[in-house]
Order: structure tokens, then C-alpha cells, then sequence
């Protein structure tokens, strides 16, 4: 169903990063040509993460009244858009996938979703801060500076509201803002933690692409709330789009004079922002990590306390909070605290933004209220399982994190009940994963990245991952030994109760977790030699059915050791002596002969 | 996947001395010494592609900071190469959602596509390979860059196709020079 319409129409190009990687960016090329020919009459505008990464490149089409989203306009799709648009004809079906007035199958995607951190996020072009202006952005400080709201005040909307910190940690904000409130220093420092280094996450790019005007209010509020006149912004430098963004918007706030000094005509109060790259290493998420890198050093944790409020960068009071949680709070300071509590469960206010990958069906950004279950999100707004595959479990919380089986599908998200199952919130990776995915490849997978992460600075982290990764390395080459599960455990342990700052104390949370969920392919890999997702190549035995075999001899032909014979025309055999498992016959064959066991 | 940059020692196809007047240039600026050391390294790093090791002799001088200080943040953080790098330089994102799509099948092509190892240089000086992290575009996974451009939704032989379309364009360069 493709919309007639005469009037005036927006078309708005999602162009965030993914869009951008999918092709949208040549859309929006496409789009402007023939708009400069002047074949038909619309506006053309931007914006970034429309969400529904799995359509991108994503179009919206809006006439004032109604809007549609069509997916996977490439830029050779635009012309047939236009010609669908405005003449009702054309070459190539074109896929509405969602709308304001008719209900389609992505609908779903859309719906139980609750857009707080989001809320301008593909709505508003990134780069305008007139659009940002009417779409909401700096109320909540204009408010502050209307109501002479004291910074006493403000903390406390922050309290009530129950928010907690979105990187992971999960502490109170407010109560993190009321400690580096109390201090008596003069200079004081807000810093925004955009070092996303989670394998699988990109809630922070999205937003800072898609709203940097969000976060920047947020950290003004802070500002005034603890007292401090000077934010930095530590973002990765893998986040080229996003720093871009960010510049424009700082330069933006800065010539209206919404940064600056007496900013929003607040007596006294006095901010500045500023942005450092960071140069690509995991530990910098962790606070006292953060603080020696923006001063030049090795990024290496400390000791904790003295807590960054007391003393933290160059030594004065600091307040550091993720990007998440900084583009919720102009939004709880406008809508007030109740308004936000009102949202989640008991002990978990709010919502948190996901990005949900992996084997489902619709991956991309999502916000949901707390306490929505698990299979909600993987079933109603992720699509289900791809190819009809089976649901086998959730990664979340990246390395730090851990697996959560499909029988617990039913475990709501909020910090203590995910908590309870051994995983963790963490910043808002959800990795699905189906029956085709090896648990100790995938806990192999993450104790690599933590191993080669790790800092050095204490023994157990530094070490003990190394220990445990070889251990993981044994079991998937079919090497392990009965001992080797206990081993893990005890290795896990003592890391968790040894090591300085959050890396290493979480550095085994995925063995730990699918431990404790999948030890029966642990003890398939050790005792069998068998694994049952069929991803361990060492462990894989490669057989030819003689019954489907034609004899074509490609599969002789291709194998790198010469492992298979058979004359043409006969069936093939594989000699298990000296086959290698590298699965080239298996990739190779058309008749479905060669088989995995 | 940490990049392995560091302890690479494999000779490099380009063995010209790199020109250093830029860099005096650069750290003679007070306000560049400023803003601290990693974003100077992150300066010098953007003008050479990596960081020669005369760098950290007129950073040292520069800014009074033992060379070993400089060393020791240089190789600390992923982003700072010690060898010159090719035309155009490979990401292959090892993130856990291109990890769980099979991101191993791209690295393992290339490599013997290529015939070097992560980190290292193709002998053409047409390619560096790495690996990273985690480039942001999950949902599109398995993904790679080369330059500039993200190449979304890959196999091996889609992967190895874009890289061997450029190899065609830089021979046929050569060929018309």
C-alpha cells in the first residue's frame, strides 16, 4: 500500500552509522539529485537511528499529518519511492514497514517500546539545534532558571526520580551527584563517559549521532546541580560520526549562549564543554581509568576510595555518569520525578535502551520500560529467532555480563533480578542466540577480549584470565581434561575477589554463567568430544553418505590435505586420520552428501 | 580482539624516513602540548599514520616527558600504531554480534588472501589487516571497513570480492601511470 499524496511532503533520511554503512547516505545523494531536477516537489531532510536497524536503509515519509516508514531504500529504490509516491506506480515493491495509521508486522517492533532517552532520536535532524529547540530540548534547564529551582532541589528530583546509572553500574544518580554536591572545592568536574567499549553495543553512538543536544542539557543540569563550571565528554575515537555531531552541537550552544557564562541567565553559573578522544581501550569505561587517560596517562584504575567525587580529575571533585543517564535527566527535570518513577519496577525506575543483535529476526535500538521479560523483547519487538531457529539464550552486559538461558526467558529486566540469574544489566548489549551457537566458544570469546583488555595491574586479572583463556582453548580443541571445570571455577574466583576495579571482578562472569546454565556441553566437549552446536572445528567429524554421493570429485579436489578419495563416478570417502575439519567439503558440496557430526 | 601492532617486527614494504619538519612544527605550538599527551600522539598519529620513532625523541624534548612515559602510552591504547601502515587499511569487526554471524570466516579469507597476519602489512603496501573491537553496527553484522566505508551483511567471498576489486583498481592505476 503506497499513500497518494499531492501536498507538501518530508522525506527524511535516516543517517546514523549503520544507515550510513547499509547505504543511506547514497540514498540521501540519490534523493537530492532529483530533487535538483525538480521532477517532484518535496522537502528533504535528516536525521540518524531511526532504530530498526534490520530495514536500513530506512526513508520517512511524512505529510504533516501522517507518517510512514519504508526499509531497505537503497539508492537505486529512490527513484521507485518517489515514482510510488506521487504517481502510485512503480517499477519495484516498495515496503512500508511502519505507520502512524496502519498497523503493519514491524509494528510490533515499535510497540512496548517507551522512548525516553530516545526521544528525539530519529525524529529531529542531529545537526539543528532549531529542531532540537522545538522538539523539547533545554526546557528542562529554562525551567530550572524560571522556577529558581536550587541545585538542593534538582538533586532531589534526581533522587526521586529512582534513576540509576545506565553504563552498567547501576548506582544512584542522584545520590553520585550528592556526594560531589557536599564537597566545598571551587573547581569541579562533570565528565559524560562515551568510551562504549562493549563488544555489541552502540546505545551511546545512537544517541550522541541522534540527539547530542540531549546529553549536553543533561550534563548542564548536572553542572548546576554539583556545582562544577567545566564537562568533558571522553568519547571513543571509533565514534568519528559522532564526534562530528558533537562538535556541531557544542559550537551550537555556545553561539546562543546555552554554554558559557551565567548561562540561561543562572547568576553565577558558569559551563564549559569539552571533548576528548579516547584512543581504544576497554578499561577507560571503568572511572579512575577514565580520569588518568583524560590526564595524558596509561589508562590503569586506582584504588577506590578516595571516590572520584572527593578527588578525581586533576585531583577536584568529579562527577562521572554515562550517556545514557545524561540524556535522561533534562527529561525527568521537565516531566518531574513521578513522571519517571512511574515507569519500571520497584528497585529499577525508568527505561533502559537496548541494542538488541544477534540471531533475531528484527535487530536494533530499542527502549523498553524496566521490568518487561525477556521474551518480550526477543519475540514481540525482536521478531523471533531467524531462520526458524531455536532460542537458546541472551547474552547481556558484553564481556562483563553473561548468558541468560531461554528456560528463564521469562526474567524481567530490571538490575536485581538479572542480577539474580548471574548476568548482569550492563550498558544495553543483548546478543540473541540460537542452538548454532557454542557457549565455550562464546565465553572463550569474551575472556579473549577481557584478557587482551585487561590493564596488568593486578596478578589475578592479568594472569588469570590468561589461565583461564587456555583452559576454554584446551576444552574447544577437544583437549580438555575432567579437571579442567573445576579449575575454571576456582580460577573464576579468585579473580572476582582479587582484582582492583570492575574489569577483572567481572572478567569471569561469562564462563561463570554458562557454567552454571550449560555445563552439560561442557562436559559434551570434555568427556564426548562433542560439540552439539556443531562451531568447534577440532571436534567436528566430517562423514560423506554414500547414498547421496554422486562422485563428482569436487570435494577431492578441493580438500587442502588430500584427505578424500574415491573414483569418479563412486562415492567419496573421507579419511578421519587426515582430515584437518576445515568443513571445505562440506561448503563445497551441492548434494547435500557431506555431512557434520 | 585487541590489535596485535606492537610486536610486530615483520620488515615493511615502505622503508622511507618519514619527513619530520611537520611534527616540529606540530609540538613547537603550545597550545597542541596542552591538551595533554594523547591527543598529541593522536596529532601525529593522524599526520604520519602511525607514530616513527623519531616522534617520541621531539615529543620527550618537547614536553619533558621521559621517552619511556611516551612509550608506555603509546603502546597502551589500541589506536597507536609504531609502523607505517598500507593504502588502505581493513577492519574487520570482531564484536559478539559479528562474532556469533561468523566473523572468523572473514578474517580467515583475508589472511590467506592477503598472506599476512592481523596487524601486519601486505607486501604491496596496498592493505593493513586488524582487527577490532566492536564497530557499532551490530544489527548489520558481520561488518567490515576498508578506509572510510563500512561494508555491512558480508561472507568470505563478498569480502574477498570488494578487496579484490581494489587490487584490480590499483593495478590498472599503475598500468595507465
Amino acid at each position: 500500500m503506497i499513500m497518494k499524496t499531492p501536498s507538501q511532503i518530508k522525506i527524511v533520511v535516516g543517517l546514523g552509522s549503520c544507515g550510513i554503512a547499509a547505504g543511506a547516505a547514497k540514498t540521501y545523494e540519490r534523493l537530492e539529485e532529483i530533487q535538483k531536477i525538480g521532477l517532484y516537489d518535496f522537502d528533504l531532510e535528516k536525521t540518524s537511528c531511526i532504530g530498526m536497524c534490520y530495514k536500513e536503509p530506512l526513508v520517512e515519509v511524512n505529510d504533516g499529518k501522517n507518517w510512514t516508514i519504508y526499509g531497505d531504500i537503497t539508492a537505486d529504490k529512490a527513484d521507485d519511492l518517489l515514482s510510488a509516491l506521487f504517481t502510485g506506480k512503480s517499477a519495484h515493491t516498495i515496503e512500508a514497514i511502519a505507520s502512524k495509521d496502519k498497523a503493519g508486522t514491524e509494528e510490533a517492533f515499535l510497540q512496548g517500546q517507551v522512548r525516553i532517552a530516545l526521544r528525539n532520536c530519529g525524529h529531529i535532524n542531529p545537526e539543528s539545534l532549531d529542531e532540537a529547540e522545538a522538539h523539547g530540548a533545554y526546557a528542562a534547564i529554562r525551567k530550572i532558571a524560571a522556577n529558581n529551582l536550587t541545585s538542593e532541589v534538582v538533586i532531589q528530583t534526581i533522587i526521586d526520580s529512582g534513576l540509576r546509572g545506565r553504563g552498567g553500574g547501576g548506582f544512584p544518580t542522584g545520590l553520585k551527584w550528592l556526594f560531589a554536591a557536599q564537597s566545598d572545592e571551587t573547581e569541579k568536574y562533570i565528565i559524560c563517559n562515551a568510551d562504549e567499549g562493549d563488544p555489541g553495543a552502540f546505545m551511546d553512538r545512537s544517541l550522541l549521532e541522534g540527539d547530542p543536544h540531549s546529553v549536553l542539557e543533561g550534563m548542564l543540569i548536572g553542572g548546576y546541580a554539583i556545582g562544577a563550571s567545566s564537562g568533558i565528554i571522553y568519547c571513543r575515537a571509533e565514534y568519528p560520526l559522532a564526534i562530528k555531531r558533537l562538535k556541531i552541537a557544542i559550537g551550537q550552544a555556545k553561539a546562543k549562549g546555552y554554554l558559557g557564562q551565567n548561562v540561561f541567565g543562572l547568576q553565577g553559573f558558569d559551563f564549559d564543554i569539552s571533548i576528548k578522544e579516547g584512543a581504544g581501550a576497554f578499561v577507560c569505561g571503568e572511572e579512575t581509568a577514565l580520569i588518568a587517560s583524560i590526564e595524558g596517562r596509561r589508562g590503569m584504575p586506582r584504588k577506590r576510595p578516595p571516590f572520584p567525587a572527593v578527588s578525581g580529575l586533576w585531583q577536584k571533585p568529579t562527577n562521572i555518569n554515562n550517556v545514557e543517564t545524561w540524556a535522561n535527566v533534562p527529561w525527568i527535570v521537565s516531566n518531574g520525578a513521578a513522571a519517571y518513577a512511574a515507569y519500571g519496577t520497584e528497585k529499577s525506575k525508568g527505561t533502559k535502551v537496548f541494542a538488541l543483535t544477534g540471531k533475531v529476526n528484527h535487530g536494533g535500538l530499542i527502549e523498553v520500560p524496566m521490568g518487561v521479560s525477556i521474551r518480550d523483547i526477543v519475540f514481540k519487538m525482536g521478531g523471533g529467532i531467524q531462520n526458524g531457529h531455536q532460542f537458546k539464550a541472551v547474552q547481556l552486559g558484553g564481556p562483563s555480563g553473561g548468558c541468560i538461558p531461554a528456560h528463564l526467558a521469562d526474567t524481567p529486566v530490571d538490575y536485581d533480578s538479572l542480577m539474580a540469574t548471574g548476568a548482569i544489566m550492563g550498558s544495553g548489549g543483548m546478543v540473541v542466540m540460537d542452538e548454532t551457537t557454542c557457549m565455550i566458544d562464546l565465553a572463550k570469546f569474551f575472556l579473549r577480549f577481557t584478557q587482551d583488555e585487561s590493564c596488568g595491574k593486578c596478578t589475578f586479572c592479568r594472569v588469570g584470565t590468561k589461565r583461564m583463556l587456555e583452559i576454554l582453548e584446551r576444552i574447544t580443541d577437544g583437549k580438555g581434561v575432567p579437571e579442567d571445570i573445576d579449575k575454571l571455577e576456582k580460577l573464576a574466583l579468585q579473580i572476582k575477589e582479587n582484582s582492583l576495579c570492575g574489569l577483572g571482578q567481572t572478567a569471569p562472569n561469562p564462563v561463570l554463567t554458562t557454567l552454571k546454565y550449560f555445563r552439560q556441553e561442557y562436559e559434551d566437549h570434555i568427556y564426548h568430544k562433542k560439540c552439539t552446536a556443531k562451531a568447534c572445528k577440532p571436534l567436528l567429524r566430517y562423514r560423506i553418505l554414500a547414498s547421496e554421493c554422486t562422485g563428482c570429485t569436487i570435494c577431492a579436489v578441493k580438500c587442502p590435505v588430500d584427505a578424500i578419495s574415491g573414483e569418479r563416478k563412486h562415492p567419496h570417502v573421507i579419511n578421519q586420520v587426515i582430515c584437518t575439519h576445515c568443513g571445505e567439503c562440506y561448503s563445497i558440496c551441492r548434494y547435500g552428501a557431506v555431512v557434520v557430526e | 580482539m585487541r590489535i596485535q601492532r606492537n610486536g610486530g617486527t615483520q620488515p615493511h614494504p615502505q622503508t622511507e624516513k618519514p619527513d619530520l619538519q611537520a611534527l616540529r612544527l606540530a609540538v613547537s605550538d603550545k597550545k597542541n602540548r596542552e591538551g595533554g599527551l594523547i591527543p598529541l600522539l593522536q596529532l601525529v598519529q593522524n599526520e604520519y599514520g602511525y607514530l616513527p620513532e623519531e616522534a617520541f625523541g621531539i615529543i620527550s624534548e618537547a614536553t619533558g616527558l621521559p621517552i619511556a612515559d611516551i612509550y608506555g602510552v603509546a603502546t597502551f591504547y589500541a589506536q597507536f600504531r609504531l609502523q607505517p601502515v598500507g593504502k588502505n587499511i581493513i577492519r574487520v569487526c570482531h564484536g559478539t554480534a559479528c562474532h556469533v554471524q561468523n566473523a572468523n570466516a572473514l578474517s580467515e579469507a583475508l589472511h590467506e588472501e592477503l598472506a599476512i597476519e592481523d596487524g601486519q602489512t601486505s607486501a604491496d603496501g596496498l592493505f593493513t589487516l586488524e582487527h577490532v573491537a566492536c564497530l557499532g553496527c551490530c544489527s548489520l553484522a558481520p561488518v567490515m571497513m576498508v578506509g572510510e566505508n563500512t561494508h555491512s551483511k558480508l561472507s568470505a567471498k563478498s569480502a574477498l570480492k570488494i578487496i579484490r576489486e581494489i587490487k584490480n583498481q590499483a593495478s590498472q592505476d599503475q598500468t595507465n601511470a
